[in-house]
Parts: structure tokens; C-alpha cells; sequence
């Protein structure tokens, strides 16, 4: 398999090889695998990344429902903070405490020339007066994008000064789109903002016995609910989601929580690691996708918890949820068996569909991301090898001190040390490409040139990835599924949404019309001529 | 009709030199619109007789787009016309991005009318960012003089700004016209920026002595020239004008590396 790689790669001129050659990689051609992650991508190269703020924004506060999101500069960048993500949300109660749900509206301070020119923060002030009188949300977000920093407005002072004024939360966040390499950046100021100003503020107790905070789950057309669901099933207190359909009201007693589930690592690992510093709270890295998945992760949650009452309910739910699909896992799989699938999306669910995959018989030639860390590639043990670039130290990062009122521990030494016995790695994520097989490509930031070359010649059944880059597989005759978005569809979390998902897929490769249509050019000859001196 | 930009380290007298000397070649009976690119807004106050008109960011902000030229633009001693681009408060929003809107706006009014024979832009400071390099950009000031004195700080800022003609230079058609002298009376002053001129590939273009003529005419909000006619400082901004309607000597500056820029300050006067 290593001919694919060197015969993409060496396409390229010597300059772009070079850099590009330490981000392609054939898994097993090394011991261990290593890949050049989270680096500045080529100018021109046509990436799949997004921006800082996109991560900060869009990512982790976007799905936030209670909280008021006001973008901080041109119009043009709150186009993609209007609805275009599918992180679905609905107002609730919760001990009396309502939730409203501002993910319907989109906010932004619209600036113009004159405002670049005076300065902005009046502006801001009259949006946030303006959000105040018409929405009264308990909290607002301010996100800056990139004018906001060149012309250094304090959206930090402006939100002391809304907090004052109007008794609300009010949180800057200086994601400006020009910070870091990829959206990865705005996780981090994201993340440290929430642990800042949010995590611990609130008073609220789980009202069971067993409660957990789940991280990294957006609610992308549902999935998170149906987690949610099931843990609740299992008898298990969900205090709080980061951050799909989530809310300010439930994230500020995240503290409470027993245990962390962080199901995307990457945007959300650093409250999982600051709420284990400050808090105590141990976290499991959990995967919700793909039924085989689903069921080791509620295990190992059984297991942290070491309840025999606990253990035997999981059980029971586990295998009443798949006995349920059965049937229906069973016939998809008999049509999707052997099929093969090229993945490239963010920062996790490359590595979390491989297993759902599998659970179909699908295997994986190529995964890539768009933003992850050597980490998410390899496995939290690289973690201290990875040097810090002049990008990386751009991003703020903070440390934080056990609290004095609220630290706990769950688990003794001992307990802990019981628990990786079995198997059950606290405060630990694998990576992807220990699952993965031997031969298959590993592509980080993949580009447009290589997504059309490395299809052509793998010809995978189906193209995972998002809306920038489906198109070029699917018109081209590849059955391309958006798993940014899900193309409308979902849930695909749990053992019902795996079964979403096969038929989906199934769905799509039935219905191969684009593979069908002969382009033009290729029916008809494309120049016409006549020969010197015939009319 | 000449473009001229007026550059030089904060507090050397770029305003009251630029006034100055535009009042002597209004003498001379040229016709001259000076665009003050500062936020301060001060660079017109000696010919208008105070600070007298709106600047063309405020009345951006209060009127919109739909501006008046008349409102903006005053005339004062010797038919001079004097328009304040402005700016933000100190600290806020982006002064650089302000002279950009500014010129444009300026441009779109069609303040560059063809019977003008000379437009000097009066520019803060340093070039500290591309908003005030603007002025110098292709199709704006083709050439560029720069205030100075034998102080070291002012000397340093002069072989900075050469750095930022450079760019430009390569790129658009901006040359240097050389050194205006602006006399802090230090010690072989005259020499020094002398040296530095010609290590510059420039000539010091003029030396301006030191006289209280410009401070009593500044007291008064008027140039040497209209009030104070007949003192010799008159005199010294008539012969400066004069040089610079007679200059033909515009070149690319090659700015020095500051070790070379230091062994020069040591030759001249400061060692003894």
C-alpha cells in the first residue's frame, strides 16, 4: 500500500513533498507510526480547515442554548453562526430553572469602516443593551473575529462592564480567526473561558447516585440525546453535556459530576484535564458510536463506578438496546460486508465511525483529520514529545490549582489501580491508529488535490467528510455521507443511531445516480474542426 | 501637480515645517492643498488660523458617505487649502485605517483638482503601519522628505522611514527628496545630517535654524511668513521652498544598518 502514498505524494515539488510527506503516512511503515499534526497548512493547497473562531464560535459555545451569542466584527463571519450547524437544542425546566433556547437567532455587532476606524466597543455595548432589552438571556458570549484584534477592542472590559451593568454572565472570547493553525485553537480559548467563568459556579447536587458530565458531544442532529438517554437508562445522572443542547444553567454545576465521558477528545480535553486538576474528576474517554463501541464504553462506566446493582442495570440495557436492533444490524450488515470507506473529518470522528464501521463489515483504507493533535493520531502517551511551534504558543494556556472547597477524589490508588487491571484507562485516550489496520493511509489536513487522487486510486465505496469536500467525491460517482452534519439525517450515536446510520449508507450505495451520468465531454467529442478550404 | 509626504520622528516640527514651507511656496504663487494625516488634527493650524474645520472621519461618522468637499476643506493664507483627515481617540480603533478611508473619500470628493501644483501630506510619526504608508502608495506622494535633527532619536526614526520608502519605492514610483534639517542647535548638527543624507544616497535638502520667530508666529496661530515677514527665519522657509520647487535629485534611500548608523553619530559631533 505504501506505492498509494508515494505516488500521491510524489506528484508534489520538492518543497510541498517535503512538508507534505511527514503528514501522509502508511500505517505499519513505521514502529511506532508518527505523524506531523496541528502544523500551518501550505498557502494555496486548499485545506478543509476552518478558522480559530470557527472552533470557539461555531464548535464549543455555538451549541450552548441559553447563552446569547454576539459575533464581534463584519457580518460576513456570521454567516456560518446562523443555523448552518445541526447541533439541535430545546428549552427545559430542570428544578425549576428554565433554559431558553437563543440557537434560532444570530447576533452580531455588524461593524463598518467607521467602526474599524473609531473603534468598535460602543457598538458592542449598544448589541449587548439591544440583546438585554429583547432577549433578557442570563448569560451573553462575546466572540471576536479578526478586525476585533487588530484594532485591540477590549471585548474583555466590555463584558465587566455588561456584567455591572445589567447583573447577566457576560464572557469575551478573543478568538480571532487568525489565531492558531485551525479551529483547534478556538477550542482551547473556548475551554479555558468555560473553566474560568462557568464550571463551578453553580450549587445544584446530581440528585443520584452515579452522575457524569458527558464532553465533547455536540447533539448533531440528536446524537447527544440519545446518549443521554441511555445513560439515564442505565440509572445515571447526566449533570451536564459540553455543550450540545446544553446550557450555561447546567454547566456551571459540572463540578458536581463523579465522572468525566469525553467522547471528542480534541476539542474538549482540556476542561476534561483542568476539571481532574481542580476537581478531582477522573474522565473516561468514551465512543457512543457504533454499537460494539457503545457497549464497552457503558461497561467501563459500569466498571469506574464498581457498583454490582450498576453493572447488572447496563447489562440489562445493553442487551435489551441490541436485541432490539438485531434484525436490523444483521440484514445491514449482510449487504454492507466487505464494502470500504475513506474518512476525513475533524479532530475524533475519523477515529470514532471506524468502529461503527465494523460493526457493518466495513473497512477503513484511508482516515485522516482536518485538525487534531499527534494524540488524537497516536495516543495521549506522545503528549510530552510534542514540541510547542511559535503557533502553538500563541494559544493561551492555563493551569489551575485544586479547589479549595470543591476537590474530591472518587477513586483511591488502589481502586484505580483495580481498574486498569481490567482494562479501564482513566484519564487516557488511546489515538486512532491503534485500531486501525496495517496498509492503510493516515492523511492529516488533507487537501483537494490529494481527496481526488487518493479516491481515484483507493476507490472506496463510501467518502466520509464534510461539506466542503463531499462534493467532489459524489459528483464524481463516489457515495459521499457528510459526517459534519450527517446530511440531514441522524442520530447515529447508540445502537438505535447505528442502525440509522447502516441504512443511510445502504441507502446511498443503492442509489448510485451520480455514478450513473456520463459527463458530456465524454459522450460527444469535445472539438470540432474542418479540414483548410472546405466551407 | 507634485505629491509630497512630509514624514519624520514625533515632535520634530513635520507639522510646522510643512506649514511653513507651503506658505513659501504660496508666495511663490503656487496652489497647495496640505491633507493632515494625523488624529491629533493639528497639521493645518497655522495657515487656516486655528483649528478651524471638521476633520473628514468625523463628518464621515456623523454624515455618512454624502459629504460636502466645502465642508471639510478650508482655505487659508496664500489660497492654501487645508483638510484634517483625523482619526479616533487615543487608543481605540485603527488611526491607520482612518487615513486610508480618508484619502479615498478625499479622492472620491475630487479634492485633487488639476490646478493644484503641489498636495503635501503631513503624516505622524513613523510609518508604523501600512494606514500610514498610505500616502505613499502608487498614485499618491511621488516624493518624500523627511524631518530631522542631529539627535540621535530623530536620526534612528529617519533611518526607519527610509526603510519604508524602500518598499514602496520598489513597488510604486515614491522617491526621496531628501533631509529637512529642523535645528535642535546640537553639536555639528549641520554635518552629521550631512552624512547621514549622503550615507542615505539623499541630500540634506535644507538647515533650519533654531528661532524664536516660530514660536511667536505659532503663539499667534500664523506662519513665519505671514506674520513676521520681514525676520530671517522668513527667509530660511522662502529658500526652503524654493529648493524643494527646484529639486531634481530623487532617489530609493538605502537605509543603514544601525551599527553603520552609530559609527556615523560617533564621527559626527557627539564624540569631542
Amino acid at each position: 500500500m505504501s506505492s498509494v502514498r508515494d505516488h500521491v505524494l510524489d506528484q508534489y515539488n520538492s518543497r510541498v513533498y517535503k512538508n507534505r510527506k511527514e503528514h501522509v503516512i502508511t500505517i505499519g511503515d513505521k514502529q511506532p507510526d508518527e505523524v506531523t499534526a496541528n502544523t500551518r497548512t501550505i498557502p494555496g493547497i486548499i485545506t478543509q480547515r476552518g478558522c480559530c473562531y470557527a472552533g470557539c464560535k461555531g464548535v464549543v459555545l455555538g451549541p450552548i442554548k441559553d447563552a446569547l451569542i454576539i459575533v464581534h466584527g463584519p457580518i460576513g463571519c456570521s454567516y456560518y453562526a446562523w443555523g448552518t450547524r445541526r447541533h439541535k437544542a430545546e428549552s427545559d425546566v430542570k428544578d425549576g430553572e428554565e433554559a431558553k433556547s437563543y440557537l434560532e437567532y444570530c447576533f452580531s455587532t455588524d461593524m463598518q469602516e467607521s467602526d474599524i476606524v473609531f473603534g468598535g466597543e460602543k457598538k458592542l455595548k449598544k448589541a449587548i443593551t439591544e440583546a438585554v432589552d429583547i432577549f433578557n438571556p442570563p448569560a451573553i458570549f462575546i466572540c471576536s473575529t479578526c478586525p476585533v484584534g487588530l484594532i485591540g477592542d477590549d471585548i474583555h472590559a466590555v463584558a465587566r462592564w455588561a456584567e455591572e451593568e445589567y447583573g447577566i454572565k457576560c464572557i469575551g472570547f478573543s478568538c480571532e480567526g487568525y489565531k492558531g493553525v485551525s479551529q483547534s485553537a478556538g477550542h482551547h480559548i473556548a475551554n479555558n473561558q468555560l473553566i474560568r467563568y462557568i464550571i463551578g459556579t453553580g450549587d445544584k447536587k446530581p440528585k443520584k447516585k452515579f452522575s457524569v458530565n458527558i464532553l465533547g458531544e455536540y447533539n448533531i442532529g440528536g446524537d447527544g440525546w440519545e446518549v443521554e438517554r441511555l445513560l439515564r437508562r442505565c440509572g445515571i445522572d447526566v449533570v451536564s453535556v459540553f455543550t450540545g443542547g446544553s446550557s450555561v444553567r447546567d454547566i456551571k454545576n459540572a463540578h458536581h459530576a463523579d465522572l468525566n465521558l469525553v467522547q471528542c477528545h480534541r476539542s474538549i480535553n482540556y476542561v476534561a484535564d483542568m476539571m481532574y486538576e481542580k476537581y478531582g474528576i477522573d474522565w473516561i474517554k468514551v465512543n457512543f458510536i457504533g454499537s460494539e463501541s457503545c457497549k464497552k464504553s457503558l461497561a467501563e462506566i459500569g466498571e469506574y463506578f464498581g457498583d454490582e446493582e450498576l453493572k447488572t442495570r447496563i447489562q440489562e440495557v445493553i442487551t435489551d438496546e441490541m436485541l432490539n436492533n438485531a434484525d436490523e444490524m444483521q440484514y445491514l450488515k449482510s449487504k454492507l460486508k466487505g464494502k470500504t470507506a475513506a474518512l476525513y473529518v475533524g479532530g475524533s470522528r475519523s477515529h470514532h465511525y471506524q468502529t461503527l464501521l465494523k460493526d457493518f463489515g466495513i473497512s477503513t483504507v484511508l482516515a485522516g483529520y482536518e485538525f487534531a493533535h499527534r494524540d488524537d493520531y497516536e495516543g495521549r502517551e506522545v503528549l510530552p514529545d510534542i514540541k510547542p511551534d511559535a503557533d502553538s504558543k500563541n494559544i493561551e494556556s492555563i493551569t489551575v490549582e485544586p479547589d479549595k472547597k470543591y476537590y474530591r477524589v472518587y477513586l483511591t490508588d488502589e481502586q484505580k489501580a483495580a481498574l486498569a487491571e481490567k482494562g479501564v484507562k482513566l484519564n487516557y485516550y488511546e489515538g486512532m491508529f491503534k485500531e486501525m489496520d496495517e496498509g492503510s493511509i493516515i492523511c492529516d489536513d488533507l487537501n483537494h488535490f490529494e481527496t481526488e487522487e487518493f479516491i481515484s486510486i483507493l476507490k472506496p465505496d463510501v467518502f466520509f467528510s464534510g461539506i466542503k469536500d463531499k462534493f467532489i467525491a459524489q459528483k464524481s460517482g463516489t457515495l459521499s455521507r457528510q459526517l459534519h452534519s450527517y446530511d440531514y439525517s441522524g442520530p447515529y450515536a447508540g445502537f438505535q443511531g447505528a442502525v440509522n446510520f447502516g441504512k443511510d449508507i445502504l441507502m446511498g450505495l443503492s442509489t448510485p445516480a451520480w455514478g450513473l451520468v456520463r459527463a458530456p465531454w465524454k459522450k460527444v467529442p469535445s472539438l470540432s474542426a474542418t479540414l483548410g478550404g472546405e466551407e | 501637480m507634485r505629491q509630497v509626504a512630509i514624514y519624520g520622528k514625533g515632535g520634530i516640527g513635520k507639522s510646522t515645517t510643512t506649514q511653513n514651507l507651503t506658505a513659501g511656496l504660496a508666495e511663490m504663487g503656487k496652489k497647495i492643498m496640505i491633507v493632515g494625516c494625523d488624529p491629533k488634527a493639528d497639521s493645518t493650524r497655522l495657515v487656516l488660523g486655528g483649528l478651524a474645520q471638521k476633520t473628514v472621519l468625523d463628518t464621515l461618522r456623523e454624515e455618512g458617505e454624502d459629504i460636502d468637499l466645502d465642508f471639510i476643506m478650508k482655505e487659508g493664507y496664500g489660497g492654501i487649502k487645508g483638510v484634517e483627515s483625523g482619526g479616533p481617540e487615543p487608543g481605540v480603533g485603527c488611526a491607520g485605517r482612518g487615513i486610508i478611508t480618508s484619502i479615498n473619500l478625499l479622492e472620491q470628493l475630487g479634492a485633487y483638482t488639476d490646478d493644484l501644483d503641489y498636495v503635501f501630506y503631513d503624516v505622524l510619526g513613523d510609518v508604523v503601519c501600512g494606514g500610514f504608508a498610505m500616502p505613499i502608495r502608487e498614485g499618491k506622494a511621488q516624493e518624500i522628505y523627511i524631518v530631522c535633527s542631529g539627535e540621535m532619536m530623530a536620526l534612528y526614526a529617519a533611518n526607519n522611514i527610509a526603510k519604508g520608502i524602500m518598499k514602496y519605492a520598489s513597488t510604486g514610483g515614491v522617491r526621496l527628496g531628501g533631509l529637512i534639517c529642523n535645528s535642535r542647535k546640537v553639536d555639528g548638527e549641520a554635518e552629521l545630517v550631512s552624512a547621514v543624507a549622503k550615507e542615505l544616497g539623499t541630500q540634506m535638502i535644507h538647515f533650519v535654524p533654531r528661532d524664536n520667530a516660530v514660536q511667536r508666529a505659532e503663539i499667534n496661530k500664523k506662519t513665519v511668513i505671514d506674520y513676521s515677514p520681514d525676520v530671517p527665519q522668513a527667509d530660511e522657509y522662502r529658500a526652503l521652498a524654493q529648493k524643494i520647487d527646484n529639486n531634481d535629485l530623487f532617489v530609493i534611500p538605502k537605509p543603514m544598518k544601525i551599527e553603520r548608523l552609530e559609527e556615523i553619530l560617533m564621527e559626527h559631533g557627539i564624540l569631542d
